[in-house]
């Protein structure tokens, strides 16, 4: 039998799993960064440091913002 | 019955019966949102790793090398070569007459991977052997291939009749 909480909780899953997704996103596209900012910087060019860290800033806030958000949608299902 | 533990988690629920669901659906919550948390956690590693790039950057000075005399004005035909070393032994350059009183010099490590470059008279430019990668002999910007970077320049001073090698130029944008 279907507890009463079990739609909402199921639409709650599909707002944790996309939120997750664009975490990932998020992620991937910050590994890349850091990744090209390295071999940017062993390779002298020393000014893409800068930018590239803010941007990275940025995405972490991204990633915390929707970590917020999944752990206010986990709370509200319960 | 009595309940032990933090009731502070809603509904009257120690937190820790969060953590050890008995339903499968909260079970996935648990799963999801420490998934999420290690997910922010490498962010804040990748974050991290770019702030320790850019406090290295600004920790950085421009090196400086001793000038070291890599040969006579007349030595060199106008097209001829000649293979030195500097700043170290282990880091080979190429000095090139390109006319008569112009003379270049340049790393001669390819920046796509560190083949040798050597100088086309013909063409006019260097060229990378591996992987076809062809670099202008005025500056040594790349003309072709996988390169991305120009080849690191030797700066060249004059002190009477001979050539003087005073420092590496990276040939950086930034």
């Amino acid at each position: 039998m279907q507890s009463p909480g079990e739609p909402r909780r199921r639409r709650s899953l599909t707002v944790i799993d996309g939120a997750m997704s664009m975490i990932l996103v998020l992620l991937v596209l910050q590994m890349w960064l850091l990744t090209a900012t390295l071999e940017s910087y062993l390779a002298g060019h020393r000014g893409v440091a800068t930018p590239a860290a803010i941007l990275s800033g940025i995405l972490f806030l991204g990633c915390l913002g929707l970590y917020g958000f999944v752990h206010g949608a986990d709370r509200a299902a319960r | 019955m009595s309940q032990s533990g933090d009731p502070s988690a809603g509904d009257g629920q120690p937190v820790w019966r969060e953590e050890f669901a008995i339903r499968t659906a909260d079970e996935r919550y648990v799963a999801r949102r420490q998934f999420t948390k290690f997910m922010v956690l490498t962010s804040v590693g990748m974050f991290v790793g770019n702030l320790s790039i850019l406090i290295k950057s600004w920790l950085w000075r421009r090196p400086q090398y001793a000038p070291q005399v890599v040969a006579g004005a007349s030595e060199l035909p106008v097209g001829g070569v000649k293979l030195f070393t500097y700043p170290t032994e282990k880091d080979r350059c190429i000095l090139v007459r390109l006319a008569e009183d112009q003379f270049v010099a340049y790393s001669q490590k390819c920046t796509h991977l560190s083949c040798a470059v050597y100088f086309s008279a013909e063409a006019g430019r260097f060229e990378c052997p591996c992987h076809e990668g062809f670099f202008r002999a005025a500056d040594g910007a790349v003309l072709q291939g996988p390169p991305q970077r120009p080849l690191p320049r030797i700066v060249l001073e004059m002190a009477g009749d001979q050539l003087v090698a005073t420092g590496v130029d990276l040939q950086e944008e930034g």
